[in-house]
């Protein structure tokens, strides 16, 4: 049994980053923390091992070793053999330099006896039994030969090498593939089933009601809140844990807001003492307001799959400046795109069509050619077969400002030049390049800044203000199309709520259309109105998003369905 | 970290002061020959002792100042600009021009350091201005590459692909954003430049190829005391004192401008 | 904030593709090495004709000398300057492969011969100065990672001057502190390792104190790693952590610095060799220059190109070996 109690743990002079918390893990159960980035979580997972690097005080017990005193030969064999450390296989948790065999082997060799011959035999059977094909190849190569998810089975393996009692799980399935990262699950399931204590550390609650029995929800620094996993999603008791789970879209309707707008001048994600959100089921849906086509005249959406679904007799809404419905209103279509890298098909026979006002989302996982065909649609990039056409007519990145077609990135801050203040990257995307003050401080409380940030760097800000200074950039040309490419996959799950309602928000004030692009199903449901199902470059399914994810045609679509964690 | 820039800073300035106004550190007359006193060690009345020919080395040395840095900056200025354009080309150009100007710098790496110089001075004979010109061409390839892959770089930054979206030409992203954010890293390197010609100058006139005396530059003063290294030290000693001086503070300013703009 | 989603990297099945990419990169390799000989032998070739004044004259000692005309029309005859450009080219092409470096005129010898017994003293300077440069920068490295932030910014302070000192002024002050203060060694050179030690310390502090800033870095940088943090998790001690995982890491900016290393051994030797009186390459360098010597200073120059080119290419060799991401860039 590991018991914390009153942990605290500061760095240097400052405020302490993890501030008097207590919980249990026993044996064979999966106790969870939750919390966004600064919640002092991984600090929290760390220094259970004594590597948190600051100075820890209250007290930390596995059975009856006090670990916050532990000598450095007290720790030298409990890590590795009474705890294993397994981090975020995103990072570079394998040293790229050594084999994977070696790294798994680490723990055999420092502990053990065993000679050369009886470590390799172990370390194969180890990689065996977290499900790595092949082991005794993988064994030899090194960490970048290996798919994500295979590098994240070699940290499990690295860490239950000596099959510890407790097992320490700090974001084992953050930027995986959905599919890929149920496979962690199970088999951290199963060694939870086998009677090894895991403590799981994850931003996301969905991941974690999968796994954990038990739960606590950190900001700040402190507990504010724990217990069952069950009660703790269905009667939140904290604002804080009530705004996380109104915050996950997978569940939200279309256009239901996610969390509130965040106050102009906040610094974060997370403000103090929102007002309590209603339970997702229970908020109503706000009506259409953007038109729609008469059912008659409506377009499919895709090559593939199968047609549209009975239309929807909806009231066509005029929205405010529109045009009439004898335009056209199919703003961007895409006709058999190729693009191939070499010998590799990245896309294949790709073609779909965007409504004017409406979202089409393309979900897939890694690998699919999602983000190509956003790179095709923006002519950044070629199609070696196929046309991409705007307002009916082909495109190929000629007159971009009359193109009236924009985009949003995942890396918002990249996407900005360096040298450049908020101001400044404003200015700089006006249509005419004029470069007034209030434009500028319009556009930012468009999107809900303040106009006092023109001034700053945008490096200074955190994740969800760069995404909104980036979107406000995009949207100072007045653009008719957005392609947003994984724009909230970087973000914690409260800044991705504000950034959604933000997007929604536009569409519906300004009238845009979006190309959504995301590898999470969560996300894609709640924003789009339409959805393209892609894998290994090919349009699998495509249709009216409830009709894909309600139904789906294809075995692949299942899966994805099935992998994708829900709050139950 | 700030006290770095500070120290460097002043040292500078002092170098600045002596280069542009030496009358103000130094009133004597830094030619003037006083025979009898000549060769003596360092003492309370010549600080830095005195040549050959009696005169104060301390105030040669701060008369020199100007001389020294003027060569340093030339130089540097002939590397960085050779460089710039090498860089910029193999960069920004097609693909076989950035193969042939890699080429081409890499055959002027296979004259490492001073050999190149040397090369330069035997065709040209010795003197200030060949062994400028010698330590601005030898430095030249090692800028050029460091420019080169400033630029790779910058080129393939998300933030051009993102001005390629919001409609900006080929041209306009190549003069407000890829031009100056390569600008930037010139700045650090020009600094770091200086002190490095700086050096290399002095190592050729030490050698009797660059400059000569009685001209109170510090490479002709390292000159005329070459001979005496071990009988009359403080001839070559303290002029390569503020050799160094410069150098480290010219790099240590380079250093802290680079951690500034990379933080 | 979350760390963004990583595009899956499609596994590379076996080792067996990383062979295969072994011969075409080192037949790539040869080419450019042959291409790089081949412009420097032609830059030479012209160097000589660059000189203002007749060719001859600068062949036999530049415009100054008064060179006998049996000389000038031995230098003429010699090489071929009064046959067409072409011509001469083709001749100087063919002198250079069967190793005819020409004639030193100074010393009145051939070139080859001149280089051939000085090429081992500068060689003995350049190797045992990089590895005593390597030992210190490790050590400075190793000792002020442990040390903690203040013997951090010490040693980065250190190491900033010891790159920055010319190699004359290092030579004096090391010969003043230890031979005329302490009289522990002898100012100028003498066979045998007393007569090696201050001119290996002058042209190793210098060449230290770059590869100790890299090294630091890429040590810093590896010890803060998630996958050094992972290795503590598993019970690595801190030696073990710094033996396994750091040293590989700052090894490999410390081999792609060797090229530039032996460049800057050689330049450092034309001083060092001057002030100590050690035989050398660089000490004939020098008196070549200074009289003009053409031939030898071409041949000197050639000789280290090919050097250069030969350390260049073992270095990405090794490169190679010990980073294997290298071959999948």
């Amino acid at each position: 049994m590991i018991s914390v109690s009153d942990l605290t743990v500061r760095f240097a002079r400052a405020a302490p980053v993890v501030d008097g918390i207590s919980f249990d893990v026993a044996p064979g159960e999966c106790f969870a923390i939750v919390g966004q980035s600064g919640s002092g979580k991984s600090v929290t997972a760390r220094s259970l091992l004594g590597l948190s690097g600051g100075t820890v005080s209250g007290s930390v017990f596995l059975d009856s070793v006090d670990l916050v005193n532990a000598s450095a030969r007290q720790w030298r064999s409990i890590r590795g053999k009474e705890i294993g450390f397994v981090s975020q296989g995103a990072l570079v948790a394998l040293d790229p330099l050594r084999t994977v065999g070696r790294e798994v082997g680490d723990a055999l060799r420092l502990h053990t006896s065993l000679s050369a011959v009886e470590q390799s035999a172990r370390i194969q059977s180890l990689l065996s039994s977290v499900g790595i094909p092949d082991p005794s190849l993988r064994a030899s190569q090194r960490a970048d030969e290996l798919s994500g998810g295979l590098r994240q089975r070699a940290i499990i393996a690295s860490a239950i090498a000596l099959q510890p009692r407790f097992l320490i799980a700090d974001e084992p399935t953050t930027a995986l593939d959905s599919t890929v990262a149920a496979g962690i699950l199970d088999l951290l399931e199963s060694l939870r089933a086998s009677g090894t204590g895991i403590l799981l550390i994850s931003h996301d609650l969905a991941t974690v009601s999968r796994l954990a029995s038990r739960v606590a929800v950190m900001q700040g620094g402190r507990i504010v809140e724990s217990g069952t996993v069950d009660d703790v999603l269905r009667m939140p008791r904290h604002p804080y844990t009530r705004q996380l789970i109104a915050a996950v879209p997978a569940g939200t309707p279309r256009h239901a807001p996610l969390a509130p707008p965040p106050r102009v001048g906040n610094s974060g994600p997370g403000a103090a003492a929102p007002p309590a959100q209603p339970s997702p089921a229970v908020s109503a849906r706000p009506g259409p307001s953007f038109p729609t086509m008469p059912p008659a005249t409506r377009p499919g959406v895709g090559n593939e799959g199968p047609g549209a679904a009975n239309p929807v007799a909806e009231p066509a809404v005029e929205h405010p400046g529109a045009p009439g419905p004898e335009f056209s209103t199919t703003v961007l279509a895409a006709t058999g795109l190729v693009r191939r890298f070499g010998p590799r098909l990245a896309v294949d026979d790709v073609g779909f069509q965007l409504e004017r006002g409406r979202t089409l989302g393309i979900v897939g996982e890694s690998g699919s050619g999602k983000t190509t065909v956003a790179r095709l649609v923006l002519a950044l990039d070629k199609p070696d077969a196929g046309t991409v056409e705007l307002f009916g007519r082909p495109w190929a990145g000629r007159d971009r400002r009359e193109a009236r077609i924009g985009a949003i990135y995942q890396d918002a801050l990249s996407s900005f030049d360096p040298r450049l203040t908020v101001g400044q990257i404003l200015s700089d995307a006006q249509t005419d390049g004029r470069s007034r003050r209030a434009d500028v401080s319009e556009l930012l409380e468009l999107v809900g800044l303040d106009p006092s940030i023109a001034a700053r760097r945008p490096r200074i800000l955190s994740g969800g203000q760069q995404q909104r200074v980036s979107i406000a950039r995009a949207i100072a040309p007045s653009p008719a199309i957005l392609v947003c490419d994984e724009p909230v996959s970087s973000l914690d799950v409260i800044a991705q709520a504000q950034v959604l309602d933000l997007l929604d928000k536009l569409q519906r004030e300004l009238g845009m259309s979006y190309l959504f692009i995301s590898h999470d199903l969560g996300v894609i449901r709640h924003m789009s109105d339409d959805v393209l199902v892609m894998r290994d470059g090919r349009v699998l399914e495509s249709g009216p998003t409830e009709d894909v994810f309600g139904a789906p045609q294809h075995d692949y679509t299942r899966a994805l369905i099935a992998a994708a964690p829900t709050l139950d | 970290m700030k006290i770095r820039a500070i120290v460097a800073g002043a040292i500078l300035l002092f170098i600045a002061v002596a280069a542009l106004a030496p009358g103000v550190l130094a009133p004597t007359d830094p030619l003037a020959i006083h025979p009898l006193e000549s060769f003596r060690p360092p003492s309370f009345e010549h600080l830095f002792g005195t040549d050959e020919s009696g005169r104060d080395i301390l105030t040669r040395v701060i008369h020199g100042a100007g001389a020294s840095l003027l060569i340093g900056l030339s130089a540097t200025a002939i590397g960085v600009s050779i460089a710039v354009v090498l860089g910029l080309l193999a960069g920004l150009g097609p693909r076989w021009l950035d193969f042939g100007t890699t080429r081409f710098l890499e055959v002027l790496f296979a004259f490492p350091g001073l050999l190149f110089a040397l090369l330069f001075i035997v065709i040209y004979g010795p003197g200030i201005v060949t062994s400028t010109i010698a330590v601005g061409l030898a430095t030249a390839p090692g800028y050029a590459r460091i420019i080169r892959s400033t630029v790779l770089q910058v080129r393939r930054a998300p933030y051009l692909e993102a001005a390629t979206v919001l409609g900006r030409g080929r041209a306009y992203r190549i003069v407000h954003h890829l031009l100056p954010n390569v600008a930037g890293s010139l700045f650090v390197l020009v600094t770091l430049g200086i002190g490095q010609s700086i050096v290399w100058a002095s190592s050729l006139s030490y050698l009797g190829l660059g400059a000569v005396p009685p001209a109170p530059e510090w490479g002709a003063m390292l000159s005329a005391g070459r001979t005496y290294i071990t009988s009359f030290w403080w001839m070559t000693f303290f002029p390569g004192a503020f050799i160094v001086l410069t150098a480290v503070a010219t790099t240590l300013l380079g250093r802290s401008i680079q951690d500034r703009t990379r933080s | 904030m979350v760390e963004p989603l990583v595009t899956d990297p499609l596994p590379i099945e076996g080792a067996s593709r990383a062979r295969h990419r072994w011969l075409p990169w080192a037949l790539l390799r040869l080419g450019g090495v042959v291409f790089v000989l081949w412009a420097v032998a032609t830059v030479t070739f012209f160097a000589i004709r660059l000189i203002p004044g007749d060719p001859a004259e600068a062949i036999v000692g530049g415009p100054g000398s008064q060179a006998s005309a049996e000389a000038l029309a031995q230098a003429r005859a010699d090489y071929g300057l009064d046959q067409p450009l072409l011509t001469q080219y083709l001749t100087y092409l063919s002198h250079l492969v069967r190793g005819d470096l020409g004639n030193s005129y100074s010393l009145r010898s051939p070139v080859v011969d001149v280089i051939g017994e000085n090429i081992g003293g500068t060689l003995l300077l350049a190797v045992v100065s990089l590895v005593v440069a390597s030992l210190i920068a490790l050590g400075v490295a190793a000792l002020s990672v442990r040390g903690g932030r203040l013997a951090s910014a010490l040693a980065s302070l250190l190491e900033v001057i010891a790159a920055a000192v010319p190699h004359f002024w290092l030579a004096i002050a090391l010969i003043l502190l230890f031979s005329t203060v302490l009289g522990w060694l002898p100012p100028v050179s003498v066979p045998g390792v007393a007569g090696l030690v201050l001119p290996v310390l002058t042209l190793a502090i210098p060449l230290a104190g770059f590869l100790g800033q890299v090294m630091r870095e890429s040590i810093l940088a590896a010890i803060s790693s998630p996958f050094v943090l992972a290795s503590r998790a598993r019970g690595e001690n801190e030696r073990g952590v710094f033996w396994r995982h750091a040293l590989r890491h700052a090894a490999i900016p410390a081999i792609g610095l060797t090229g530039w290393a032996f460049g800057a051994l050689i330049s450092g030797a034309v001083v060092v060799e001057t002030i100590f009186a050690r035989p050398g390459l660089g000490r004939s360098l020098l008196s070549a220059v200074q009289q003009r010597d053409v031939p030898l200073v071409l041949g000197v120059v050639l000789v280290v190109a090919v050097g250069y080119m030969l350390v260049t290419t073992l270095t990405d060799l090794a490169d190679r070996l010990v980073d294997p991401r290298v071959v999948r860039r």
